[in-house]
């Protein structure tokens, strides 16, 4: 058993080094590949193993690359030269992998962000992790030091392979220049395939310098990868029958159902059963929340009428969701009454935090196009469809906005919502602000949510942004409008992804709701830990309105409720990036909660119920 | 909502709404209508045939750790097919545990299949035991009794190899036990399942790639 990349790289003839030693001191040092030995305009033909690689990614459909350049990449940077694919220049690696990340959101297709070994790929971490949670399909390349060098703590050298080893659906370390494009092609299909999640190729500088005139193949997912997408039918029957006699049934759906292209095919399940829908908050935008069915999202801040229909349920129909503890709560009172059906496309999912009555393995559309089929009398749910109906009136989304308090921050969502279409791309940090972000807002369209979930990080907002408005504009898309909610906490975090924005000339608007506190730790404070404000209370922020403009963006400072209108649409009206710096309550709290493994039903409506 | 007295938004409190009676228990089973038991949790050996690239390892003991399995031991060795190897592991976990193990170990791309080894498989261990050898004739005479044998015997120490299941281990090494016991290695428990039966599910050996088909549903 070769556990060890020493082992297999004695076995790998190929992995000569092509340069001098001397490269693992940087890229002064480098010896990027000649002129000549670009690819002359014919994709099929390579030299080096880094032309092999950007031929891949050119095969596979790439088109856009985010990244930062550094000593063991540059002979792949070198081969993106002349390339078809655009590649931007970010800041940091963290915003690269965010903006890759959001890239991939937005289109449907992978993103791709470059870094190079050491620094450069543990800076993509952060940005790796975030996609792995929230299964986005997404392929980081990483320059590492040469083969005969690794293991020896070379300059710049870290164990990308290893450090990525539990945050990828898959990793390789490319140790055979001849491989190289294969691999590269493969470890972007298989990003995509079945439950997406990124994958990441560890790019040693002598096998991307290290000629070869194999071009790769075909990319194709690895064998067993893309699983079938129908499930059972026996099982689709059962659960048919299920849903058929329930007489309190909830569509609950997940970002799977997003990922999997299934918006259409949820919508035209639930309406035609008339089965009232509360979705997950990755799951935004897969049901159109003016929808009378819809119910908005559920979890620790959803809404109480779909916290109170989750409850009650007797027919739970979940797709693509993972059952997140911030969704259900305590598992003891989760959907305590419902039985479970469950459509997801990874097996692992199935029964891991919630028991699933009927196991439906399959992709989303196809799997609800099956249940559709199979179904063949809708359920009697009058009176639940009232029940609901109440609940919406009985625990409103509202806020208070009296004369003697500073502007309230839900207000800034609404005015960003009014003036702004419904394909708007809205991005978030992480915290109140987004909170506020996904329940003040009206989401119809899939797509549109773009937010960091399971791995909440803060900072994830601003590259996002970048990366939604490349994606939007790439798609032929240049007049939606792409806002950025960010905490100021958050946008302290990234805001250097401002430059990109300015220097790409890349329309976006960024939000930031500053309360010069980390605000969802100080409600925290407030709620659990007898308001002792440590390490939340900023005290003292930068003037984020004059930061940008020193970046060379539109910086506007808001203040009161009858500067928000037009500062909204001054900065929308902008063609270029704006920051909006709402200096909003800072006293203001982010309800409904549903504390911590608590039950959802008894989520608290003020700050003395929790 | 601000202040301390702000009312916060508009309903009943918590205290004031119709709550389910039904629960679930910590696995996520409806306890009502239907009481499902709580699972106990049980020793499961799990086989799983992997392609061997660098790696596999590291990427099985880490699924392994990450989630908090409950393993107790980990064998792994070349088959007679080129690139494959085979995994097994000992778990101390409950029936969905088990599950979990063997459907998350299906979803890393080098694993060939993977499942749980009928209670009726072969399972084999092999121990060195080092013991102080001022009594050699006993520590041989004990060796016999289980079958062992001795590698090494000096004035000092006597080194014996046995192998068996872990029942025959354990009452081996406390018979050993009377003589001091200065060091142990075991490899822990390897298996293979009887007869004709294939000893990970859907395994097809000599058949590189041939993905897993979970039976999950």
């Amino acid at each position: 058993m070769s556990d060890s990349a020493a082992h297999q790289r004695e076995d790998d003839p190929d992995a000569e080094p092509a340069s001098g030693p001397a490269d693992a001191d940087g890229p002064d040092a480098a010896d990027p590949a000649g002129e000549e030995n670009r690819p002359d305009g014919e994709p099929t033909e390579v030299s080096t193993g880094a032309e092999s690689v950007v031929a891949a990614l050119e095969a596979a459909g790439a088109e856009t690359a985010f990244g930062v350049q550094g000593g063991a990449i540059m002979p792949v940077y070198d081969a993106l030269y002349g390339s078809s694919i655009r590649h931007l220049t970010m800041a940091h690696e963290q915003g690269a992998a965010h903006a890759a990340d959001a890239y991939g959101v937005v289109t449907g297709e992978p993103g791709l962000c470059l870094a190079t070994s050491g620094p450069g790929a543990t800076n993509l971490v952060t940005g790796i992790a975030d996609a792995d949670m929230d299964s986005d399909a997404m392929l980081a390349l990483t320059g590492q030091v040469p083969t005969e060098f690794v293991g020896n703590d070379a300059f710049q050298e870290t164990d990308t392979v290893g450090v990525t080893r539990p945050i990828t659906k898959h990793n390789y370390f490319a140790g055979d220049a001849d491989a190289v494009g294969d691999v590269v092609g493969e470890a972007f299909e298989l990003s995509r395939v079945g439950r997406p999640g990124p994958t990441l190729v560890d790019l040693p500088k002598d096998v991307t310098l290290s000629d070869t005139e194999e071009a790769p193949g075909e990319a194709e997912a690895p064998a067993g990868t893309d699983p079938d997408p129908r499930a059972r039918q026996d099982a689709v029957e059962a659960a048919a029958r299920a849903i058929e006699d329930a007489d309190r049934p909830l569509c609950l759906f997940g970002g799977g159902v997003i990922k999997g292209e299934a918006s259409e095919a949820a919508r035209e399940f639930a309406r035609a059963y008339g089965i009232p829908v509360t979705t997950t908050m990755p799951g935004i935008g897969s049901f159109p929340e003016d929808d009378e069915l819809s119910l908005s999202w559920a979890g620790m801040h959803g809404t109480g009428y779909a916290n109170m229909a989750i409850t009650h349920t007797d027919c739970l129909i979940a797709v693509g969701t993972r059952f997140d503890d911030r969704l259900t709560g305590g598992i003891d009172t989760f959907a305590p009454e419902a039985e479970v059906v469950h459509v997801d496309i990874d097996p692992a999912e199935i029964s891991k935090n919630v028991y699933a009555d009927y196991p439906l393995i399959g992709d989303a559309g196809t799997v609800l196009e099956q249940l559709h089929e199979a179904i063949h009398r809708a359920p009697d749910a009058d009176e639940w469809r009232e029940r609901c109906q109440e609940w919406k009136e009985t625990y409103p989304m509202t806020y208070a906005t009296p004369d003697d308090e500073p502007l309230k921050p839900q207000f800034v969502v609404e005015a960003f919502d009014e003036a702004t279409d419904d394909d708007t791309i809205v991005t978030t940090g992480v915290g109140q602000h987004q909170m506020w972000a996904s329940q003040f807002w009206t989401y119809t369209e899939p797509r549109t949510w773009v937010s960091s979930h399971g791995l909440g990080t803060m900072g994830y907002g601003v590259p996002a942004a970048v990366g939604a408005r490349v994606a939007a504009d790439a798609m032929g898309e240049p007049d939606r409008d792409v806002v950025c909610f960010d905490g100021d906490g958050s946008f302290l975090m990234t805001m250097q992804e401002l430059s990109v924005a300015v220097r790409e000339d890349l329309d976006i608007t960024i939000a930031v709701l500053n309360n010069e506190y980390i605000g969802m730790v100080r409600q925290w404070q407030d709620a659990f830990f007898e308001g002792r404000h440590m390490a939340s209370d900023y005290n003292w922020m930068p003037e984020f309105d004059k930061l940008a403009e020193a970046f060379g963006a539109l910086g506007i400072r808001v203040d009161g409720y009858d500067e928000v209108a037009p500062a909204v649409e001054e900065a929308l009206a902008y063609d270029g990036p704006a920051v909006i710096d709402f200096h909003v309550d800072p006293e203001e709290n982010v309800l409904p909660m549903v504390p911590s493994g608590g039950a959802n039903g008894r989520f608290a409506l003020a700050e003395d119920q929790l | 909502m601000s202040g301390e007295d702000a009312a916060g938004m508009p309903g009943p409190a918590p205290d004031e709404r119709p709550q389910p009676e039904g629960r679930r228990n910590l696995e996520g089973h409806r306890i009502d209508p239907v009481v499902e038991a709580e699972h106990d949790s049980r020793r499961a050996v799990i086989s799983a045939l992997v392609e061997d690239e660098p790696g596999v390892l590291a990427r099985v003991s880490g699924l392994v750790s990450r989630r908090q399995f409950n393993i107790e031991s980990l064998t792994v060795g070349p088959t007679t097919v080129e690139g494959h190897s085979r995994i097994t592991m000992v778990v101390e976990e409950t029936d969905p545990g088990i599950d979990q193990i063997e459907k998350q170990m299906a979803k890393l791309k080098p694993v060939i299949s993977v499942g749980e080894v009928s209670g009726s498989a072969v399972t084999s261990e092999l121990v060195l035991l080092k013991v102080h050898g001022e009594e050699p004739d006993k520590v041989h005479a004990i060796a016999e009794m289980y079958d062992g044998e001795a590698l090494d015997a000096g004035p000092e120490t006597i080194t014996v190899q046995l192998t068996g299941d872990e029942s025959k281990i354990d009452d081996a090494i406390d018979a050993f036990d009377q003589f001091g016991i200065i060091e142990i290695a075991r490899t822990g428990q390897t298996a293979l399942a009887r007869g004709n039966i294939p000893t990970a599910p859907g395994e097809k050996p000599g058949t590189a790639g041939e993905p897993t088909t979970p039976n999950t549903q």
